[in-house]
């Protein structure tokens, strides 16, 4: 893990679980697997504290435990399981385009938690989707169970490794800790569970809930006296299923634009016919983007989606975009060059890029000194010796990508840290603003008047206001950025890991 | 030993490489030496690209802010404990105290409650007033917790805040906060943005 990574594993822990658990946490990432009181001891933290940091961790599935011989139990973190947290957004969001308002809250309930049983998230969500409902109406839990199949069926939730049942013949104690297991075929598998209910409201009395008969307790339903149905099966939401729906809409979306252009060049007012979906698909085979390949000519020939291809086009544009916005259009047609000659000497570049040479040489050298571009040497004599060796310029994609990778994970630590100072220099400003509002929320609740509201809100003074709103374009503009990065980033994982995967 | 002397003198200015190769013509100004590290801001020489805004931006910016707010609220945000104290070593009436203030903190509050009538203006202000103050009050205390432990009896009432908020009021728990929460939010207005 390099110490940007760690940096921004250390952010991120502490912004959404506090400071306790991101000094576990880093601690963890940068020694590896350890036993509990040696991470107590090492980072001067009580017992106490460290169970409830690893408790937490565990929890969120950034820590896993493993027992070693003579029932010592090792804790070790999942440094990039940290670094997806940047991406709850992106899950949450696209589980709102793909399944609406309930799949939005089934998804953001269990990335929220960890891991939750289907009744928790049913009822929660159920809850909450009542709250934003007319006066009156309720969600029903069936509604909500049902939307939960659909996201278990296509795999974007899945059930979490449980405890095997155990037979009463094993006589010894049990173990320190359990080893969890999980087969393919039981991952998506739904317990049956007939959920009746509704979603209630928080502050409504039990009257509206049918078939509920304990409106004893107006805050809490009690359910802790009933036997929860499907006690132990836990869900979690399934990362890597929503990384391929986005591998397959960035794939989608280059396609289109590549359409957009490719449409622009046709005649206008056609329709669409089987000829020229042909057409069609043999110009994007032809394409240089090399997405689809024809396999074959059995039935007109089968199209695939060469995956690799696809991720390598859309990490070479993302590099190409990079140097295109740090170092000029010009620059950009050079890297452009190099990248599709593979090879180029100097002089060379300066008579394709037609480009004077002394502009060409001090864009390269400044791409070269960023690492875009690497030098390649090849020497004419067995001796080496440079006046004699041919020095050509090349794109390594990999380690160009790895590169910009490595830069994207500083990015977002300064991002962060920007925020958070940009945040704390405003405190009391905020503080403030924060009991004005607390005091007119609670005054509207008991019908104050309208000028008494105007005079609590007036004890922000316009200057104040003023501070206020640029600090929350600044807050928007970073955490946007931070958002912006994240896609970066994903891209330029997927193609690293499916270059990985084929070495 | 003389060769290597005069080696020195002759050939400092060679380079193993030819020059001309890489592209560095002779007579060609070199770029000034690098004397220092970059600069933190170095100056851009092109404007970066504008973020993407409408409707799939702001919602995942929204649903981010809400995100940072609500975990922070969750059980899963451990905030760093006060260490127990060692009530041998100090007078008994520190404890005692706590108890009082606790009431008395119970009984303010309860007013703030949602009266059935309407206040007069000038109570609305004194009460801001009296909350300004002990808002003051708890923030100094919390300044002061976080230096040197000299101030014991004023830890503990930071201590059964906690414990008290978190199981009492109805106000925003980052009211009587230090300040590092400044996630939290009013439970009414889930549509006010997180900073």
């Amino acid at each position: 893990m390099t110490q940007a990574e760690i940096k921004l594993c250390s952010l991120l822990l502490q912004e959404h679980f506090g400071e306790i658990v991101e000094k576990i946490g880093v601690h963890l990432i940068r020694t590896g697997s350890q036993p509990l009181r040696v991470i107590a001891h090492d980072t001067g933290t009580s017992l106490d504290q460290v169970k409830k940091a690893l408790c937490v961790l565990i929890q969120h599935n950034l820590v896993i435990y493993q027992v070693h011989k003579r029932g010592v139990v090792e804790y070790e973190a999942q440094c990039s399981r940290v670094l997806r947290m940047l991406r709850y957004p992106r899950y949450i969001y696209t589980a709102k385009t793909l399944y609406s308002d309930t799949g939005e809250l089934i998804v953001e309930e269990l990335l929220l938690n960890g891991k939750m049983t289907m009744s928790a998230v049913v009822k929660k969500v159920a809850d909450r989707l009542t709250e934003t409902m007319e006066d009156g109406k309720t969600m029903d839990y069936a509604e909500v169970s049902n939307t939960f199949v659909r996201l278990a069926d296509t795999h974007f939730v899945q059930r979490c490794p449980f405890v095997p049942a155990t037979e009463n013949s094993d006589p010894g104690p049990p173990p320190p800790a359990p080893t969890l297991v999980i087969n393919e075929k039981d991952m998506y598998l739904v317990p049956k569970l007939s959920l009746i209910g509704k979603g209630k409201r928080r502050r409504s009395s039990d009257e509206d809930a049918t078939g509920e008969p304990k409106a004893k307790r107006p805050k809490h339903t009690a359910d802790n006296k009933e036997p929860i149905p499907d006690d132990g099966i836990y869900w979690q939401a399934n990362l890597d299923r929503f990384h391929q729906h986005f591998r397959d809409q960035g794939i989608v979306s280059a396609v289109a634009n590549r359409m957009d252009q490719i449409f622009r060049s046709l005649p206008v007012g056609y329709n669409i016919s089987k000829q020229v979906l042909d057409q069609y698909l043999t110009l994007l085979a032809d394409d240089p983007l090399e997405f689809v390949g024809k396999s074959g000519d059995s039935g007109g020939g089968m199209y695939v989606i060469n995956l690799h291809k696809a991720l390598g086009s859309l990490a070479t544009a993302t590099l190409e975009s990079v140097v295109q916005e740090r170092f000029g259009s010009r620059c950009a047609r050079i890297f452009r060059l190099v990248l599709q000659k593979k090879h180029l000497e100097q002089k060379q570049v300066e008579d394709f890029a037609m480009i004077p040479a002394k502009e060409a040489k001090d864009m390269l050298y400044k791409m070269l000194s960023e690492n875009f571009i690497s030098l390649q040497e090849i020497p004419k004599t067995p001796d080496h010796a440079p006046s004699r060796t041919f020095y050509l310029y090349t794109v390594n994609i990999l380690s160009a990508a790895r590169m910009l990778l490595h830069r994207c994970y500083k990015s977002i630590a300064n991002l962060i840290e920007r925020r958070q100072f940009e945040t704390k220099e405003n405190k009391r400003l905020l503080e403030k603003s924060q009991r004005v509002e607390a005091i007119i929320a609670s005054m509207q609740a008991t019908g104050a008047e309208e000028a008494q509201l105007q005079e609590i809100e007036e004890m922000i003074t316009a200057p104040e206001r003023q501070q206020l709103e640029t600090l929350k374009r600044n807050v928007n503009k970073l955490d946007a950025s931070e958002i912006q990065v994240d896609e970066t980033i994903f891209l330029l994982e997927s193609y690293i890991e499916s270059t990985m995967k084929r070495q | 030993m003389a060769s290597r002397g005069g080696g020195r003198g002759r050939g400092r200015g060679q380079l193993t490489f030819n020059m001309e190769a890489v592209g560095i013509g002779k007579g060609d100004a070199l770029p000034p030496p690098t004397l220092q590290p970059s600069p933190l801001f170095p100056p851009l020489e092109f404007r970066p690209v504008p973020l993407p805004s409408g409707e799939e931006g702001e919602y995942v910016l929204a649903l981010k802010q809400e995100l940072r707010g609500a975990m922070r609220q969750l059980p899963y945000f451990i905030r760093p404990a006060v260490p127990k104290r060692d009530w041998r070593r100090l007078p008994r009436e520190l404890k005692i105290r706590v108890r009082k203030l606790q009431k008395e903190r119970t009984t303010i509050l309860l007013p703030k409650r949602p009266p059935k009538t309407t206040e007069d203006k000038e109570e609305t202000i004194q009460k801001l007033e009296t909350l300004e103050k002990k808002e003051e009050e708890v923030t100094s205390e919390e300044d002061e917790e976080k230096e040197e432990e000299e101030e014991k009896e004023e830890e503990e009432e930071e201590e059964y805040d906690e414990e008290e908020h978190e199981e009492e009021t109805d106000y925003i728990m980052s009211y009587f906060d230090n300040g590092e929460d400044f996630g939290g939010d009013s439970d009414d207005n889930m549509d006010e943005a997180i900073y």
